[in-house]
């Protein structure tokens, strides 16, 4: 039995209430040093808190975690670290300091708690260690460079290298893919096999199901603070993974489409923007969904800004039926009839201290206005009731602050502002990024319903699945550029990713 | 056992809710009691309408200044601002003799000036608002003093050439620094800007772009031009602020609105809690006005000697902005 238990990480009925919520409810988990344990939920299904109990960030939880067999008692940060417990959380900016150098981030651990009485850092000795954490994982990043200048995979890179400075024999992984390109999500996986290779245990949190069949062993799905499924990932199927999470038979999780796209409504030519777009040309008919296809970083952001003259004005044309724009500022854009749903929901798309109320109305205030300026609360709660209703956002009422709502929730407030502004041309960036299944089924449906009514709608997204299943037509964008122009319905996502990472085709 | 726990953490959050909504207001009430007990006149119609008097010039500066932080902003140069307005209003009636219209106005002009530079320089150079608008204060101060030539204006002063000024500072102008003008305008202004605030499209879109200026942006509010409008604003306010100030003492004094830079910042900021708002409002700032206010007049009845006053003052400064600021821990 003991024997058995050796490289086990075990957490048994694992218990924590927030006031108001019991956020987890007798979890069972369990992760094997030298595996890859896919950890699987839908937003708020209990996944982080669990990995925050283990992590010892929150102490009061009830249940117990054994290691080796042997129960570890973990109710602070350090137990976890003395327990060989480290986390990469998703936002690696928090655990950085961005002006220091990659060694000194690296070798932080040992910075703050074995200089025992030394006073002054050895320059020499610090680059040298730090360079050999790296090589030993194969990562090359240039130890005198500052954190600041280093792409967010290699920020993730000099996480993990500061988790192995110590005796790490678990690393969580908190949704570690989800900003990353194919290419650097590549590599990552790349060390993460090499790691498991050495015996350490990796806990992997991702939306993204299909990456998990390529690194990870072992999987166990939660819902509702509860772990409902485990087992070895190869007994399961994408299907089955969501069905479990979602805990109701999946149907098709694209929305199925009639209408035909009309005239062309929306016209872009020759669209450039310094470095960051280089040539684009795109239209779009009315009641079409045009995807936006292109690995992270190709530009496809870039351009949705430009259309939207979020950078100013840029050169090239705009029309829309025709009617040449002047587009340069989101206000003249907003005016036109346009509208974006920008990538960084809570830095760009919502106002979280605000509530649901004020966010859903932003964009078409003077509406809800007597002689001119005064407001009238009833009007806006009107209109934003019937909003939050229609888009099934999740809030106790229309006052809540938005700060207090679910990412997925956060993203149908983003979109539903629009939908009050009844625009022409509907411009969604990466509007699924960091949402839960069932929110994204409930976006894209309120995708096609904006095509169904006419819309133009053009879809930014580096998720093929998502391309293939919503979009009429789709452009290719690659270093800036759009390269190509595809029928959905005559491609493929191989085609796709082939022009996407600067194939030519036949 | 585990039921208990969670109903007395909820507990605690409410009481703190509570305490972070009506603290500051709790506080006043608290020195007001503790004052009344402790005197014999601090309850007195007199001395509350003392009260109100003394700090309406701060009101009316923090009221301008809350405008600024509304958008996300901070307008340090308000203090300066007043010193301008109230140089260019008293020389306007002194040196120049002109009647009480023309003075008010260019003391007025004079703010546009200096609230539409300032909107420009943080507009344009996106540089930080405190840094850019610290900035200006010492410009403006210096712009101040240069029209002042570095001394105080007053009636029958000796002018550089020998003589003495002839104009005289009208009475309808002194009224606007007496009881109850002086009060009357401070509680309109608060009163206009809190519903200016709260209750129109231009307020919302204020608030808007102090909680998220890129996605007010992208939300199609043209950012700068609010902006713009805040800085003015501000500067208008400082600018009545400096004018009242003026009419209260009856000359301009040198860098007379310096001092009342401070009190209005920690008005201002004492005002975000004022009832859960958490936000910069113009109901607070009073509230904060008020605060401080009280403070140092019960501090002057208790014959707490003056250069002490400011050790009090610091010290219940630092408890209203701890509750203030303890709930961004959460």
């Amino acid at each position: 039995m003991e024997r058995k238990a050796e490289g086990l990480l075990e957490m048994r009925g694992i218990s924590i209430a927030f006031p108001g919520v019991q956020a987890l409810d007798g979890a069972d988990f369990t992760a094997a040093a030298g595996r890859a344990h896919a950890l699987i939920g839908a937003n708020g299904a209990g996944k982080s808190t669990l990995m925050k109990v283990l992590a010892g960030a929150y102490g009061h939880y009830t249940g117990e975690i054994r290691i080796d067999g042997r129960e570890a008692k973990i109710r602070t940060p350090r137990d976890a670290k003395a327990h060989g417990i480290q986390v990469v959380y998703q936002e690696v900016d928090t655990a950085l300091v961005p002006n220091l150098s990659v060694s000194e981030n690296i070798m932080m651990e040992k910075l703050v708690h074995e200089m025992k009485g030394r006073h002054t850092v050895r320059w020499g000795e610090l680059h040298r260690e730090a360079q050999e954490v790296l090589g030993r994982l194969e990562v090359g990043i240039p130890t005198r460079k500052r954190v600041a200048e280093l792409s967010l995979a290699e920020k993730q890179m000099v996480l993990i290298a500061r988790a192995m400075t110590t005796d790490c024999r678990f690393l969580i992984l908190d949704e570690p893919t989800a900003p990353l390109s194919n290419a650097e999500t590549e590599r990552l996986f790349r060390l993460v096999r090499l790691l498991k290779s050495r015996g350490t245990g990796i806990i992997f949190i991702s939306h993204r199901l299909p990456e998990l069949y390529e690194i990870c062993e072992d999987i166990t799905i939660m819902r509702d603070g509860r772990v409902v499924a485990r087992g070895e990932l190869k007994d399961w199927t994408q299907q089955q993974i969501v069905e479990r999470m979602l805990g109701s038979k999946w149907e098709g999780q694209f929305p199925r489409r009639t209408n035909t796209p009309g005239e062309v409504v929306f016209e872009a030519k020759d669209i450039r923007d310094g470095d960051r777009v280089k040539g684009a040309s795109l239209f779009i008919r009315a009641g079409e969904i045009v995807g936006l296809a292109g690995l992270v970083g190709a530009g496809k952001t870039e351009l949705c800004r430009a259309l939207f003259g979020a950078t100013g004005p840029v050169s090239g044309e705009i029309r829309l039926h025709g009617r040449r724009l002047a587009v340069g500022s989101p206000f003249d854009a907003v005016r036109s009839g346009l509208a974006l749903v920008p990538e960084e929901r809570r830095r760009e798309g919502v106002f979280v201290e605000e509530s649901v109320t004020a966010n859903l109305t932003v964009a078409t205030l003077p509406r809800y206005t007597r002689l001119g300026a005064w407001l009238s609360a009833a009007r806006e709660r009107l209109a934003a009731g019937d909003i939050i209703g229609r888009l099934g956002v999740k809030t106790p009422s229309g006052a809540a602050r938005v700060a207090n709502l679910s990412g997925g929730n956060q993203q149908k407030v983003a979109i539903g502002k629009w939908l009050l502004a009844d625009a022409e041309v509907y411009m969604f960036d990466e509007p699924t990024k960091g949402v839960d299944v069932g929110a994204k089924r409930d976006i894209y449906e309120l995708v096609a319903e904006l095509a169904a009514r006419g819309k133009c709608v053009l879809y930014a997204s580096s998720e093929l699945p998502e391309i293939m299943g919503l979009t009429d037509r789709v452009y290719v964008m690659y270093d800036g550029r759009i390269v190509r122009e595809l029928e959905t319905d005559r491609t493929s996502e191989d085609e796709i990713m082939l022009y996407s990472t600067g194939g030519t085709g036949v | 056992m585990k039921v208990k726990d969670t109903a007395a953490a909820l507990r605690g959050f409410r009481l703190f809710d509570w305490l972070y909504k009506y603290g500051t207001l709790l506080t006043i009430l608290l020195l007001i009691v503790i004052f009344w007990a402790s005197t014999d006149h601090f309850f007195s119609n007199s001395n509350l309408i003392n009260i109100l008097r003394s700090i309406s010039i701060v009101t009316i500066i923090a009221t301008g200044l809350t405008v600024s932080l509304a958008v996300g902003g901070f307008d340090l140069s308000v203090g300066s601002t007043a010193s301008i307005a109230c140089a260019v209003a008293i020389s306007m009636f002194v040196w120049y003799g002109q009647p009480l219209a023309i003075g008010i106005a260019a003391a007025l002009a004079a703010c546009l000036v200096v609230g539409l530079a300032n909107a420009m320089l943080v507009t344009r150079f996106k540089i930080q608002d405190m840094l850019m608008t610290l900035a200006t204060m010492f410009v403006f101060q210096g712009l101040a003093l240069t029209w002042s030539r570095g001394a105080t204006i007053s009636e029958n002063m000796i002018l550089p050439s020998g003589d003495f000024a002839t104009g005289k500072i009208p009475e309808a102008f002194r009224l606007l620094g007496r009881v109850p003008w002086i009060i009357v305008i401070m509680l309109v202004v608060v009163l206009a800007a809190h519903l200016f605030l709260n209750y129109t499209k231009y307020g919302r879109y204020m608030y808007m772009i102090g909680g998220n200026p890129e996605a007010a942006k992208l939300s199609g509010i043209p950012v700068n031009r609010y902006r713009l409008a805040a800085y003015v604003i501000s500067a208008l306010l400082a600018g009545l602020g400096g004018i009242v100030l003026g009419a209260r003492v009856g000359s301009a004094e040198v860098n007379a609105g310096a001092p009342y830079l401070m009190e209005a910042v920690a008005a201002a900021f004492i005002g975000f809690s004022v009832l859960g708002s958490g936000k910069p409002n113009a109901l607070g700032t009073f509230a904060g006005a008020v605060l401080i206010g009280v403070l140092s007049n019960g501090l002057i009845m208790l014959s707490v000697p003056y250069y002490a006053m400011d050790i009090v003052k610091g010290g219940v400064l630092a408890g209203a902005l701890a509750i203030t600021y303890i709930r961004g821990r959460h």
